[in-house]
């Protein structure tokens, strides 16, 4: 009596431990599927934007997506503008990416850039109206590329011989690069304003500006010459597959000859080097200024684009387009709708959350309980 | 017997996908006794423990605890039925204390005390006389430690039938002899203790029964003192199974590697490797036998340029220029820069010599990408290779450009293998090739180790599968704790002979390196 | 007599900005100690600062509460909110397994731009009312200074930052905490409930957090623009972890440091007879950071166990990974 209770109890146990479901990983997923879970989240995405929209304004969602394609592509001002913005979006995204394929966390590339954009007007600042504008600009690239290849080389550095933790690292060094502008900002301006002003020598010069109305051309053909070559250096070069390698299996690295702290020191210096071009095209091209805030957190959203378009060049076009849209829709919704706050980052936010959690459904599978069960009696 | 019933296993079995890891096992523990679980590699013991330790649920059978049948679903449902499991790898936290990893995820019964917990730990080393620093942190501690705190932390949840997975696989015969002590002890206390090995002297000079697996199937359990070494080592290896592999005559072979003296230790000082001497001649296979652990691993690193050695010679003769080359301390790619054609399939196929993700042609290139000047890649030739290889060794894939781990076990060895032979080599290093591969696919390995070795090839395979050895290899060295116990001509020795060597207790060579042991120490 | 209110004004300018990044700092270490680099932080604290003194517009509204009440609340209000934000953090990196960094980034872009709608809709002089109720309660007054504060939210800074230090080393919960970020499959194998601990530490270090963004808003500064420089506050949450190397008993020293290092720009250059110009201001901001990165190599330059990051930070737990 008692031992056929005792069993009982011990069966229900049994199946009450048995979960619900049970998540395993995918082995593959087709391409199209990956990308149609993407597209939905992202269509999920935009719906919560809009019933939040129509819960807290009151407003009709469609006005609210009308507003946002209005404010990426109404005039063709700001067409231009949302392709520059992409454009320097993704040149910094294409300097992450190296590292991020090495699994190397470079959360620095804020610093990186901003190094950049100092080395730039340093050069702008203390060469201006003493040697020709075509010599400053190669100074300024010299400089800004060099800047940005040591502010990622130190991080990399310890990486390679000590094995310290970059992400955290590279985020100090962030700072250590922003406070070093607002220093040299002080010393540029002796009366004691923080704002150094637009700088009159070393402009970058401006392509067709008869044709296209403003000076972003340049900026575009840089960033697409910079893609494809991004794409080719990781896909082609022996270095990229090294790097693929590395990011993969140390061990595999170590079982073949590669040196791992070499290929991390030299893959550092490539990321921040184009970080710091990033920086001299934002200085030279387009703001010929500095401000602490001249890369303005796009070095953070960037390690969003590399990792949303899986470190690859060609995706990444889209996705660093997808942001900039989102930012730029966002904006002109706020201003239509007269929302005041940071509403674009609400956005852009939302629609990350979903992104990053429906990766989860491309990675792994849900399997239902019952579901298993016929599965193995199948 | 008059003992009382422990654990009873009735009629298990377990699949692991093709492969039956365990066909219909039938096993009784008695309290106060200590079982050792004998088989050689891959037979199945530890799979058949971990399902009454919870880590794995049978396909099939019963398992009875104190005559009641149980459902074990987990560790903590072992442990609600004392059952606990030392596992070779060590499951601790580094950080912590040795009392930390002993109390971690106890329920107290009242509340949390940590003077209470060191009071119950310290009467436990006690009572059973283990050596421990309650205090010391896990990442100080030498193996031998670590093993304690394991044990500890399984008799701190009140097991009453310990298992042990190969413990002594890493321990110093003086910390061996600690160990056996304390669970003698705890035999007289009345527990149940398992210890898996394949270790016979151990078998006969600690346990009161044995219980022996091969092939998964449960063969017989006797009593110790009626069984001598001979009797266990054939219930272990079989009768030997004629597998019909060829074996040609070497063609003047020529000493082509030579290994000497070469010793290096583990970072916690054990030695991995104690005074190897070898040579490796052309057109001739050398097995190496031994349990698993033994230093095979270590070996080939040594020889591949991946172990950092503390002593010893490996030279090289160029087989064209006749030139002795020294290899030891050179990296890999100094290695290939020498002109040493030197292959290598390591064990870990998917995680050292391949990679995963990459597809097949990105496979074929890590020994091959760095060719030529320029800093593009060349992936004419490898995709040339890569199809070449699918279709003489007949790997099964969609194509050339399918990830290598999406391939099965024996495909994914086909692309190994095939890459590293694809580059002529002069020594060809394989380890454990044909685990996991089915008979086919095994068959391809070996005619295609032949065929190299009939090239002129000095081959060294390190195998686990007695039988093979012995059809396959011209001699045989086997190797027990990092040293030589023996090499043996392949085509005269017996498995049995064999079989006798890999767990002989090596005895040092000569009284100068005993001396140099002492220094060392 | 002079010099002496100048150095009190200083410590008393430095250590309440210190509490702002002691809070986030002991959340971030509780996070981390489940193995989560939560790099939300700065997000989380916005969001903080914007619900407790969303609460705070509201008790001050509805008019005629205690005191102590309206601080309860306040301080509830805030806790709840980062709190629920932690809660978006661990839904998608434990139950979703997303990589922590990207997620981490998002949170902060999205909580500052909720934080400045938020506080775009409230009404900066409401809530600022209860201000008082902040910072008076401790006052203290220094002949030729101007009057200091230091309100009830400095001492909760430090106690909440000793409890967490005592339960994270001397309980039983503490142990089973640290044993998940340390090595998860252990602590799993042994039965401990990793999936509960990681949602647990993750919300209550989170809830944490977030006081920091309310302190700073309703202690420190007090100003309606306060907001938005929590921000930056909450990176600084985040070097500070590394500088105290994960302990939080540590990190009520080490943000009185940060607070004192921060502030320090503005009141070293008037320390008579040191000639040192307004320019150098911004080079002593850097030095948290600096100091921070120093921190961070020489203890991966020594490896001393004890002063590493848990081993399993970053590093997502899934159970059939093996």
């Amino acid at each position: 009596m008692n031992k056929q209770e005792a069993k009982k109890t011990q069966e229900k146990a049994s199946r009450v431990r048995e979960p619900l479901f049970h998540v395993i990983k995918r082995d593959t997923i087709p391409l199209w599927k990956s990308w149609m879970i993407r597209v939905i989240a992202i269509l999920a995405a935009l719906l919560i934007c809009g019933l939040i929209t129509l819960v807290l304004m009151g407003r009709n969602p469609i006005e609210m997506y009308a507003s946002m394609i209005k404010g990426s592509f109404g005039t063709s001002r700001r067409i231009w503008k949302l392709l520059k913005d992409t454009a320097i979006l993704l040149c910094i995204a294409l300097a992450v990416t190296p590292a991020f394929r090495m699994k190397f966390w470079n959360t620095g590339a804020e610093g990186q850039v901003l190094v950049g954009c100092l080395a730039t007007t340093a050069c702008m600042y203390y060469m201006g109206g003493n040697a020709p504008d075509w010599l400053i600009i190669i100074c300024m690239l010299v400089a800004a590329v060099a800047a940005g290849a040591i502010w990622g080389l130190i991080p990399a550095i310890f990486k390679a011989k000590f094995n310290t933790n970059e992400t955290l690292f590279t985020l100090m060094m962030n700072y250590v690069a922003t406070y070093l502008i607002a220093y040299f900002l002080l010393v540029w301006t002796p009366d004691g304003s923080s704002s150094l002003g637009r700088l009159e020598h070393g402009h970058l010069p401006v392509l067709l500006e008869d044709v296209v109305g403003n000076s972003y051309l340049l900026i575009l053909l840089v960033v697409a010459v910079l893609t494809v070559g991004m794409y080719i250096y990781l896909k082609y070069s022996k270095h990229g597959y090294e790097i693929s390698v590395v990011g993969e299996s140390n061990n595999t690295a170590r079982y073949i000859g590669i040196s791992v702290p070499k290929v991390i020191i030299r893959t550092m210096l490539v990321s921040g080097a184009i970080c710091g071009l990033a920086g001299f095209l934002i200085v030279g091209g387009l703001d010929h200024t500095v401000t602490t805030e001249s890369a303005g957190g796009q070095g953070f959203t960037a390690i969003m684009v590399s990792w949303l378009g899986k470190f690859n060049p060609i995706f990444m076009v889209l996705t660093s387009f997808l942001i900039i849209f989102l930012d730029q829709g966002a904006a002109q919704v706020s201003q239509d709708f007269n929302i005041r706050g940071a509403f674009p980052d609400i956005v852009t936010g939302v629609i990350l959350f979903f992104i990053i959690g429906c990766e989860f459904f491309i990675n792994y599978k849900i399997v239902f309980r019952n579901k298993k069960q016929k599965e193995e009696q199948a | 017997m008059n003992k009382s019933v422990a654990l009873e296993m009735k009629n298990v079995s377990k699949r692991f996908g093709s492969v039956l890891a365990n066909k219909n096992v039938d096993l009784t523990v008695y309290r106060g006794e200590i079982l050792a679980i004998l088989g050689e590699n891959g037979c199945g013991k530890t799979t058949l423990m971990n399902m009454i330790s919870g880590i794995y649920f049978p396909d099939e059978g019963h398992i009875f605890v104190d005559g009641e049948e149980v459902v074990i679903k987990s560790p903590k449902d072992a442990f609600a039925h004392k059952i606990g499991m030392i596992h070779q790898h060590f499951k601790l936290v580094d950080v912590f204390t040795a009392t930390e990893n002993i109390i971690l995820g106890v329920k107290d019964e009242k509340h949390y005390s940590r003077v209470e917990a060191e009071a119950r730990v310290k009467a436990i080393t006690e009572r059973y006389g283990f050596h421990m620093d309650p205090h010391k942190k896990i990442y100080e501690m030498s193996v031998s430690e670590k093993q304690t705190v394991e044990i500890i932390k399984v008799l701190y949840r009140n097991a009453d039938i310990l298992i042990l997975d190969e413990p002594t696989a890493v321990l110093t015969p003086q910390e061996t002899e600690k160990l056996f002590a304390v669970l003698r002890r705890m035999r007289d206390d009345g527990k149940s203790v398992i210890i898996i090995t394949h270790k016979l002297h151990e078998v006969l000079s600690l346990t009161d029964r044995v219980a022996v697996l091969r092939r998964g199937e449960h063969i017989a359990t006797v009593n110790t003192k009626e069984a001598d070494e001979n009797s266990l080592t054939e219930m272990m290896v079989g009768k030997k199974i004629t597998l019909n592999i060829e074996r040609s005559e070497p063609k003047d072979p020529v000493d082509r590697l030579v290994v000497s003296n070469i010793h290096c230790t583990s970072a916690e000082g054990l030695p991995l490797l104690d005074n190897i001497s070898f040579t490796a001649k052309s057109g001739e296979i050398l097995g190496i036998a031994g349990i698993a652990g033994s230093g095979q691993r270590e070996l080939l690193e040594s020889i591949a340029g991946l172990q950092h050695l503390d002593g010893g010679q490996i030279t090289y003769a160029n087989p064209k220029t006749g030139e002795v080359i020294n290899l030891r301390d050179k990296t890999p790619l100094q290695i290939r820069d020498l002109g040493v054609r030197l292959s290598f399939v390591p064990e870990d196929r998917l995680g050292m010599g391949l990679v995963g993700n990459m597809d097949i042609t990105d496979n074929m290139m890590l020994r091959s990408y760095r060719r030529g000047h320029s800093m593009f890649l060349d992936r004419k030739r490898p995709k040339d290779l890569a199809e070449h290889i699918i279709k003489s060794l007949e790997v099964v894939t969609p194509g050339v450009t399918t990830p290598v781990r999406r391939l099965s076990g024996g495909n994914v060895q086909k692309v190994l293998v095939g890459r590293e032979i694809a580059s002529a080599p002069t020594v060809l290093m394989v380890a454990y090739p044909v685990r996991g591969l089915d008979i086919n696919s095994s068959y391809a390995i070996y005619n295609l180790l032949n065929a190299q070795k009939e090239a002129g090839t000095a081959i060294i395979f390190v195998g686990e599968d007695l039988d093979v050895l012995l059809e396959l290899c011209d001699r045989i060295m086997v190797i027990n704790s990092g040293r030589i116990t023996g090499i043996v001509d392949g085509r005269n020795t017996t498995k049995e002979e064999v079989g006798l060597l890999m767990t002989k207790t090596a005895v040092p060579a000569d009284n100068t390196e005993e001396k140099e042991d002492v220094s060392r120490e | 007599m002079n010099v002496l209110s100048s150095i009190f004004g200083y410590l008393m300018s430095a250590i309440p900005l210190g509490m702002t990044f002691l809070y986030g700092c002991t959340g971030e270490i509780i996070t981390e100690k489940v193995g989560h680099l939560n790099l939300g932080i700065p997000g989380i604290m916005c969001m903080g600062a914007a619900g407790g003194c969303a609460v705070l517009q509201v008790c001050m509204t509805t008019g005629n509460l205690p005191a102590v009440l309206i601080v309860i609340l306040g301080i509830l209000g805030s806790f709840l909110v980062a709190g629920l934000m932690g809660l978006l953090y661990s839904f998608l990196t434990v139950s979703l397994k997303a990589n922590q960094n990207v997620t981490g980034l998002t949170m902060t872009i999205f909580g500052v731009g909720l934080m400045k709608f938020i506080f775009s809709n409230l009404e900066g002089h409401m809530y600022l009312k209860a201000l008082t109720y902040f910072r008076y309660p401790f006052s203290v007054h220094m002949p030729g200074s101007d009057l200091r504060y230091c309100g009830p939210m400095v001492f909760l800074a430090i106690i909440i930052a000793l409890v967490a230090s005592y339960v994270l080393t001397h309980t039983k919960v503490g142990l089973h905490l640290r044993s998940v970020g340390e090595n998860p499959a252990t602590a799993d194998a042994v039965g401990i409930n990793v999936t509960a601990y990681k949602y647990g530490a993750t919300i209550i270090g989170s809830g944490i957090a977030g006081l920091g963004g309310l302190f700073y808003v309703m202690d420190y500064a007090g100003s309606q623009e306060a907001y938005l420089s929590i921000e930056t506050y909450g990176w600084l949450a985040i070097a500070l972890v590394i500088f105290t190397l994960w302990r939080p008993h540590l990190s009520i020293f080490g943000s009185m440091v940060f607070g004192a290092l921060f502030v320090a720009g503005s009141y070293i250059p008037s320390i008579p007879g040191l000639h040192l110009s307004m320019t150098a201001t911004p080079l002593l901001k850097m030095l948290p950071y600096v100091v921070t990165i120093i921190v961070l190599a020489i203890t991966s330059v020594r490896n001393k166990r004890e002063n590493q990051p848990p081993a399993g930070l970053g590093v997502n737990y899934y159970r059939e990974d093996r």
